[in-house]
């Protein structure tokens, strides 16, 4: 079982009801002073020791983001955002390399513990000299890179990925290790100016993943990231970049959590795919950032930026999202099909409990011939919660034989909740075809009964009607994923019935 | 086992049960006979706790506890069962999933160990040999798609499966062909023993021949209006409730 599961698993046996991760790390941390400005923006490049293009880089997207206003077009409402009240870099204090667990910083594996990475990742994930990179026994071993606050702080298994050529690192590190590669996808499909989240987050990311998958190679472990914020008044900007090689594959997951706080925190992310010929890239999130407590006080700002581009012929990009958390999401995974006959698909479970807010859908543009787009959208409301679908199929003159199809389905739990479907399509082409369906329904009473005549509770009864009801999305997940989704959906909508 | 006295009931403001009163002590099967509409399904509602099945006289006692206090869930882990004239679909849950967790609820009001899929599949797939069940029914959604016949073949799985100390069939006969009506006597009489009741509501004296029951009752507009031996679903067989009624 991936570290990952046995996350939430261990978690979940360990504590109560309620937000399960919502427990903070005292650990000695180094901080940015609160604001944001060139000098921040400076202050974070020396830190990374990057290269001057990265540096000018940053500060275009500076001053690009500086003209920006925040889009207000979503169907979300909050009070406004003070930019200048936040750290935008926090960093465990980085000391030499531990030889043994002994000599790391206990709050730290205490962190990794909680979250229920097992001992054997734990030694790995804090650097431990020979620590190695065999698994424990009798587990698929999963590749972890954990960002804690602004820094990786660690990933595995990384020789034995190199070994195939594939390079799955810290994209600081990458900045460093592999410049050329950085420098030619960076930004190629997220552009710095492409909207106020992302300029902000290209002016600021201070980590995130990277991975680079050679010609040819089907990567053999599931790769994750695990993003953690810990740290109070400080925003998280991260930045993912993925390239599949031509006749590549890989999947890949992100899970993500966050303490209980008052505060409102910012996560402004941004992940690029990026797919040639005959490449594949799954990408799971399961996010569970802290959404808030029931009056709405508190809770992660999710407003991320995720796209990607189907660059060579027959590629496939395919996004599935379990988004649980967060009290404000703002996300619209994409996909560029320019590749001829190429494919992308967004599998989609949101769940808005209490007084979140979702705002998520995906935009699929059709450019090369033949290319074939899948939408699967099961939004779930209950408590106070928003819901929207907001998605958009683009299919230019060019995109001859294009075909996509929406399947968006809402299911609503109590009469204070609300969802929303805001589908647009746009087709310039008389040989696509696009086809789109759509439903709202109630958990039926008969339903319920019929499962509490079996014996279980309300909660385990609409738990696994709602788990029928996003199956469809669930089964796309890698097996140990949608089980730790599957409990998430359920503790999350604790408190909505009854 | 189960003692009902005078229960009244209202659906909707609308009185159907009338001062109903039945007693089944453990180990016996006793089957309900009577005219559609006579609230028949409203008691086996009332039973299971259903909302919007008010009671609103009478009482029910099951193992001595007071089963009308009970929350539906409560009812189930004590051990009522009720096998559903209708039974509901649910799309995307799988059979198997459904089950498992339904027997794992059960298994913890008793204080046994919870099982797992491996475990459950075994069990599973023992039992349906026995019941000539095919094993795909485990993988397909709960009911959907199903065929009303094998609607009814899956309430006898769960009956098999959760192994109740009480069930209630609400019509599982109707509209099954002899070889499945076989295997809903199949399951009943596999149950039967000193720790096993049942109340089998039937309009059809067919099934009776293969589950023999210890009483059958007739119901009529809410109210027991006639108690018997095996027989009396003969009699009913040939003079039909009118018959029946006008002699009560
Ligand atoms: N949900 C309901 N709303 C209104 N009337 C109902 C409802 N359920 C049952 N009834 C009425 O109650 C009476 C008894 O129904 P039921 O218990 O289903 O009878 P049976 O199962 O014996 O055929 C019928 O007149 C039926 O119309
Ligand atoms: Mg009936």
């Amino acid at each position: 079982m991936p570290a990952v599961t046995e996350t939430l698993e261990t978690v979940q046996s360990v504590t109560d009801s309620g937000y399960k991760w919502g427990f903070e790390t005292d650990i000695e941390m180094e901080f940015a002073p609160k604001g944001l400005n060139e000098d921040i923006v400076r202050f974070i490049s020396r830190k990374k020791n990057e290269p001057a293009w990265l540096l000018e880089w940053r500060l275009k997207a500076f001053a690009i983001w500086q003209k920006m206003e925040e889009p207000r077009w979503a169907a979300v409402s909050f009070p406004p955002i003070d930019y200048q009240d936040s750290h935008y870099y926090a960093a465990p204090v980085q000391k030499a390399k531990p030889k043994s667990l002994d000599e790391v910083d206990p709050e730290l594996l205490k962190t990794y513990a909680k979250l229920g990475i097992p001992l054997k990742e734990q030694a790995i994930l804090a650097g431990v000299e020979g620590a190695g990179e065999t698994p424990a026994e009798g587990r698929m071993p999963v590749a972890v890179d954990a960002v804690f606050d602004s820094v990786s702080v660690a990933t595995s298994y990384k020789e034995r990925l190199a070994k195939e050529g594939i390079i799955f690192c810290s994209i600081s590190e990458a900045v460093q290790e592999h410049p050329e590669l950085v420098r030619q996808y960076l930004g190629s499909v997220v552009p710095q100016g492409d909207n106020f989240y992302a300029a902000l987050n290209s002016a600021v990311f201070t980590d995130g993943s990277f991975v680079y998958i050679p010609k040819g190679v089907r990567c053999p472990m599931e790769l994750s990231t695990y993003f953690r914020i810990n740290a109070k008044s400080t925003g998280q900007f991260e930045r993912t970049l993925i390239i599949a090689d031509e006749k590549s594959y890989v999947s890949y997951l992100e899970g993500c959590t966050a303490p209980m706080r008052d505060e409102n925190q910012l996560h402004a992310a941004v992940v690029e795919l990026v797919a040639l010929d005959d490449a594949t890239i799954k990408y799971s999130t399961v996010q569970n950032w802290y959404p808030g407590d029931s009056e709405g006080r508190g809770g992660i700002y999710n407003f991320v930026t995720k796209r990607g581009a189907c660059r060579g012929a027959r590629s496939k990009i395919s996004w599935t999202q379990v988004e649980t958390g967060s009290a404000i999401t703002w996300k619209y995974p994409s996909c560029i099909l320019q590749g001829d006959d190429s494919v992308g698909e967004f599998y989609s479970v949101a769940i808005t409990n209490n007084r979140q807010q979702a705002d998520t859908g995906t935009k699929m543009f059709h450019i090369g011939r033949n290319t074939r787009s899948t939408i699967v959208s099961k939004g779930i409301s209950a408590g106070k919660g928003q819901n929207t679908y907001r998605g958009l199929v683009k299919i230019s003159p060019k995109a001859h034989g294009a075909r996509n199809f929406t399947q968006c389905d809402s299911l609503l739990i109590g009469d204070q909740c609300g969802a929303h479907t805001v589908p647009y399509i746009e087709n310039r082409c008389m040989t696509a075809k696009v086809e789109h369906e759509a439903t709202t329904s109630r958990i039926a009473e008969d339903q319920l009964f019929y499962c509490r005549q079996r014996g279980l509770n309300e909660e385990e009864a609409v738990g696994m009607i709602v788990n029928g009801f996003a199956r469809e999305v669930l089964k796309e997940l890698p097996m140990e994923f949608a089980v730790e989704a599957q409990k998430l959906l359920q503790i999350s909508l604790e408190g909505s019935v009854g | 086992m189960l003692k009902i006295e005078n229960l009244h009931a209202t659906v909707e403001g609308k009185q159907i049960l009338n001062g109903l009163s039945l007693e089944i002590p453990a180990g016996e099967v006793h089957a309900i006979m009577g005219p559609n509409g006579s609230g028949k399904s409203t008691l086996s509602y009332v039973l299971a706790g259903r909302e919007g099945y008010e009671v609103t006289e009478g009482s029910v006692s099951f193992n001595g506890q007071d089963l009308l206090a009970m929350e539906p869930e409560e009812r189930a882990v004590a051990g009522m069962f009720l096998a559903f004239q209708a039974p509901v679909e649910l799309p995307g849950v799988g059979n198997a999933n459904f089950l498992r967790t339904a027997l794992n609820a059960i298994r913890r009001a008793r204080g046994e160990a919870e099982i797992d899929a491996m475990q459950f599949l075994k069990l599973a797939r023992a039992r349906m040999k026995v019941l000539n069940m095919p094993e795909d029914m485990l993988k397909r959604p709960v009911n959907v798609g199903f065929s009303g016949g094998e609607k009814k073949r899956n309430e006898m799985l769960q009956l098999a499966l959760l192994a109740p100390g009480f069930a209630v069939l609400d019509e599982t006969d109707s509209g099954l062909d002899i070889d499945a009506l076989k295997m809903v006597a199949d399951t009943v009489n596999s149950l039967r023993g000193p720790a096993f009741s049942a109340l089998v509501i039937t309009h059809y004296q067919r099934l009776l021949n293969h589950i023999v029951p210890d009483r059958v009752h007739v119901l009529s507009a809410g109210r027991i209006v006639k108690s018997g031996g095996p027989e009396l679903a003969q009699e009913l067989e040939a003079a039909g409730y009118a018959g029946v009624q006008a002699a009560a």
